[in-house]
């Protein structure tokens, strides 16, 4: 993909000037941040850089002290994680957020269910199972995911790169605008960790853009367009993985290299 | 919690007091088992109108719940700090509060154990309290004379206070077998008993609750049963209601003990057919003017003849009176009701 | 450059690509046996249930079978005590106000009526509006002030046992007071089936003189008569298909469950957890003041002094704990609890009818509780 081209475009995502203090701390510090339509970004920064804070910013889950977000060009305020995934920003946490002894559709469904049509949905409430079901089951073989049979067995009877392909079906499911996905490949091993890569390019090519955020440089080099660099609270760089090595971005991220002007 | 906080404000309030007018103020303590159960209530009423006139002031303490032996041995504790000259207990722990009721003693003061007797009697300077043996025995007479015949081959039920078997449980229900004619063998225990008649032993923890599903058990075992002797009147009225439910109401006699408002209006309405009444106003009464008579002179108190403890007497309220057995009418039963 | 990163991974190529797809291979019958307790859990209650009536059945022989309805007439009250349990421990909380707030409002009802003068209807509703406000209290004090629900119903269950004595002045309401001149707070001690059989007995001009007989010659008739259902007992049955299928079919039931399972994934996943806690608790409190009412119809008359304010909370537990529903919350079904109190009510009444002493039944009844939570635990490791 051609870096140029996608610079033509607006960003979809933007973060002006964020800052954000913890009592002396400063987490952010007059933050730049871009994500442009169609691309996986991914992020990286040694720990205590305030990546994981910038990501909150970004998905309600903090309130930063200054600076803008703004989303397909207008700004947004984002005061709970509710706001910014009903604006269209989905994020999928290191731990998941999924509830362990509930089903896969009940888990996909969690916090906007359907109900069904007529009385007994509007009287009784009664939950449309089998719609629910059949979307699930839908948006799993869409992802080329699953082979799950048993669309109701319970997510604790899942492997880890199942549940995390759940819980990365759940955020493209409902229409999402931009999905930032945290660690998605920390906790699997390595067969797995292929899979879940192959989700993300997966759901990327669906037209959705990924903010990928991991320690894991393969990962992050094989699969995303382009990269950017957090160091001491702010944006360092961001670089190309075509044109850059690791070793690189590695020494970016710890300071012991200054990259070139951009 | 919150009432020992409060009845160390109380201690306080009074050390300061006593200050001021320690040579004339006679102080005496009253401890229930607790504040809630009307007959504790009714006592403290009793106990305070007689303070009053007397001019004697008094203090109020109780545990929270029944059986909480601690809250008691805090009150007593305040009772011998604030400078009491005795102490009237109704105690939890009969042998648990033994230690606590020493040291009062042992500080001058008179301790006198109202209604339940501790463990032994003569622990406390004097006892005042119903007989409850004999209260069980003239109900038992009553039922055993009001069947007459028929009191060969009755079927009863034993509601029961508590499986731990508290004296006056034992002492009520081992009366109410003497007096019906039948061997106890082991007085000093209930169940034990080999009689056919006896169909089952059931705990009712002295409420309608309880009453209730004790006897719904009973009848499970045996829905012949014909007599129901019950540990007070709310386990009775508990076991009409079993017995209403399986339409058994009229052929069931019921007997209790207490004698409380609630309980001589079920002997009037024909729920209970005979109540033993007990006088907890009197006891409290009578304890506050012992513990004057000593303050003054140093008298103690005498038991009734014949018995370890001072008998505050016990009538058996009922509408059928039978002969040879003295008995009151529910109206005399409803001026001296308590609760 | 990136292509050097890819290496170390190229061997995989010959390895499976099938990574999550699912082993249903080789399975022993106990693997099944625990992935079906894991999906319905109220099965091992059922089973234990099952068990102890066939083994009472076999040991006292017939006459025990017909004391079933008697059974659950003595488990009515903490039956709907533990409906309201297991609402809370399915949040992971745990409530040990449902005894006295129960009881507290059996005397508002009682107290509305009699000293008020307010019709029984307008009473009975008084009752359910102060136990789902007390419901509301306890639900404030665990979603918003983020006291343990432990303290905050340890708390509750003293200031309300405590409000309870105070306002009724520990005096009873009698039985034939409520009957002659508010019969319908002891409405839920009424018996349909012999309402039923005079109702039939009425239409073919049958009637008897004083009350009718257990055995005439009308078989059907005499077998419905004799099997006693309050409608105290129906109303309990009812809740628990209410509440099973407000828990299994809508919204708000998936997100109880999730709630209880891990409340900062159902927050991020969007549940909004503290009203869904709050709906819990004022829900418990409401059905505690059913039981309020249904303590009324069962006992007669309205007395605060009833066990059930001081020992409701642990019987309701002990029937929630063996009817398999999870301490950790988020695991269980409502007739887990059900099919617990069950459980209870029948080794206490077999075994006093066996004659056992009845220690043995708390005995049992430990054993049974260690017994479902070691079941619990094993029926989790099916995740592993």
């Amino acid at each position: 993909m051609d870096q140029k081209g996608i610079e033509l475009m607006d960003p979809i995502l933007k973060g002006v000037n964020l800052t954000k203090r913890y009592g002396k701390v400063v987490a952010l510090d007059n933050c730049d941040f871009e994500l442009y339509p169609g691309e996986i970004l991914g992020v990286i920064g040694d720990n205590g850089a305030g990546k994981s804070t910038l990501i909150k910013a970004l998905s309600g889950a903090v309130v930063p002290d200054g600076g803008e977000v703004w989303l397909e060009g207008k700004r947004v305020r984002f005061a709970t994680p509710n706001d910014a995934r009903h604006a269209g920003i989905e994020t999928v946490y290191q731990t998941l957020a999924v509830s362990p002894a509930l089903s896969i559709a009940d888990n996909m469904f969690m916090g906007r269910e359907i109900r069904k049509k007529g009385l007994r949905g509007k009287l009784l409430r009664q939950l449309d199972k089998q719609a629910m079901e059949q979307f699930a089951r839908q948006k799993l073989s869409d992802l080329g995911l699953m082979t799950i049979q048993n669309i109701n067995q319970a997510v604790e009877t899942l492997s880890g790169g199942q549940r995390q392909g759940v819980a990365v079906a759940r955020a493209a499911a409902f229409g999402s605008k931009v999905i930032i996905l945290d660690e998605p490949t920390a906790a699997l091993g390595v067969k797995e960790s292929r899979k879940v890569l192959e989700l993300i390019a997966d759901v990327r090519n669906r037209g959705i853009p990924i903010i990928l955020i991991s320690h894991n440089m393969p990962h992050v080099f094989e699969v995303c367009d382009r990269v950017h660099v957090h160091r001491l609270g702010k944006r360092l760089t961001v670089i190309d993985p075509k044109n850059h090595t690791m070793s690189d971005a590695v020494a970016y991220m710890t300071g012991a290299k200054e990259p070139e002007a951009a | 919690m919150k009432k020992l906080l409060a009845g160390s404000a109380m201690a306080l309030v009074c050390t300061a007091g006593s200050a001021f007018a320690e040579a004339h103020a006679t102080s005496a303590c009253l401890i229930t088992k607790t504040d809630t159960n009307p007959f504790f209530v009714k006592m403290r009423e009793g106990a305070q109108a007689k303070a009053d006139e007397l001019g004697i002031e008094l203090n109020s303490y109780a545990g929270q719940v029944d059986g909480d032996n601690e809250a008691q041995v805090a009150a007593i504790e305040t009772c011998i700090a604030n400078g009491a000259s005795g102490i009237l207990i109704t105690a939890s722990d009969t042998a648990g509060i033994v230690p606590s009721i020493q040291d009062a003693r042992d500080a001058g003061l008179l301790v006198i154990a109202l209604d339940t007797p501790l463990q032994p009697i003569d622990a406390a300077d004097a006892t005042f309290a119903t007989d409850n043996f004999l209260a069980g025995e003239l109900i038992g007479q009553w039922a055993a004379a009001t069947l007459g015949d028929e009191a060969a081959d009755a079927k009863i039920a034993m509601l029961d206070l508590a499986i731990s078997q508290p004296s006056v449980g034992v002492l009520r229900d081992q009366g109410f077998l003497t007096g019906f004619g039948i061997d106890t063998v082991d007085v000093t225990r209930w169940g034990d008993e080999t009689d056919e008649r006896i169909i089952c032993n059931e705990v009712t923890a002295g409420n309608e609750e309880g009453g209730r599903t004790a006897m719904e058990n009973c009848l499970a075992i045996d829905p012949d049963i014909n007599v129901v002797y019950t540990i007070n009147e709310p386990a009775a009225a508990g076991a009409f209601e079993a017995l209403s439910a399986v339409g058994l109401q009229n052929d069931v006699m019921i007997v209790s003990v207490d004698g409380g408002c609630p309980g001589v209006a079920d002997v009037a309405d024909g729920v209970i057919g005979a109540t033993s009444q007990q006088y907890p106003l009197l006891m409290a009464s009578l304890g506050i003017e012992a513990i004057a008579q000593y303050a003054e002179d140093g008298t103690l108190p005498e038991p009734t003849e014949g018995k370890s403890f001072t008998d505050t007497g016990v009538a058996l309220v009922t509408d059928a009176p039978v002969d040879g057995i003295d008995s009151i009418s529910v109206e005399e039963g409803q001026e001296l009701c308590w609760g | 450059m990136a292509d050097k990163s890819d290496n170390y991974e190229s061997v995989l190529g010959g390895a499976t690509q099938n990574v999550a797809s699912f082993e249903n291979s080789r399975k022993t019958p106990l693997m099944r046996l625990q992935g079906t307790l894991h999906h319905t859990p109220s099965l091992v209650p059922l089973i234990v249930l099952v068990g102890a009536i066939l083994i009472f059945t076999g040991w006292l022989g017939p006459r025990f079978l017909p004391q079933m309805s008697l059974v659950f007439q003595q488990i009515q009250i903490v039956g709907i005590l533990a409906l309201a349990q297991s609402l809370i421990i399915l949040t992971a909380g745990i409530d040990l106000s449902v005894g006295a707030i129960a009881v507290f409002c059996s005397v508002i009802m009682g107290q509305a009526t009699f000293r008020y003068g307010l019709p029984p209807a307008v009473a009975l509703m008084v009752g359910f509006a102060v136990g789902t406000g007390l419901g509301a209290v306890s639900g404030w004090l665990v979603s918003r002030v983020k006291i343990p629900p432990f303290i905050a119903t340890l708390g509750m269950w003293q200031i309300v046992l405590a409000a309870n004595y105070i306002y009724s002045r520990n005096e009873t309401i009698r039985a034939r007071d409520i009957r002659e001149e508010a019969p319908v707070l002891q409405w839920l001690g009424n018996t349909p089936n012999e309402q039923l059989v005079v109702w039939i007995e009425g239409l073919r001009g049958i009637t008897y003189e004083r009350i009718r007989p257990n055995v005439t010659d009308q078989f059907w008739l005499d077998l419905i008569w004799q099997t006693k259902i309050t409608y105290g007992v129906l109303l309990l049955i009812a809740m628990a298909f209410v509440l099973s299928y407000m828990l299994r079919a809508t919204a708000w039931g998936r997100h109880v469950y999730a709630v209880g399972d891990d409340p900062e994934a159902a927050q991020l996943a969007g549940v909004n957890v503290n009203r869904t806690l709050m709906s819990v608790y004022m829900l418990s409190g409401f059905i505690c003041a059913v039981a309020g009412w249904i303590m009324i119809g069962r006992i007669g008359s309205v007395s605060p002094s009833a066990s059930t304010g001081v020992v409701g909370n642990i019987q309701s537990i002990t029937a929630v704990v063996i009817g398999g529903i999870s301490l950790f919350g988020g695991r269980g079904s409502i007739w887990g609890a059900f099919f617990g109190a069950l459980i209870v009510g029948v080794f206490e009444l077999g075994l006093r009818m066996a004659g056992a002493n009845a220690q043995w039944t708390y005995l049992i009844i430990g054993f049974l509780i260690i017994g479902a939570v070691a079941v619990d635990q094993w029926i989790r490791k099916v995740s592993n």
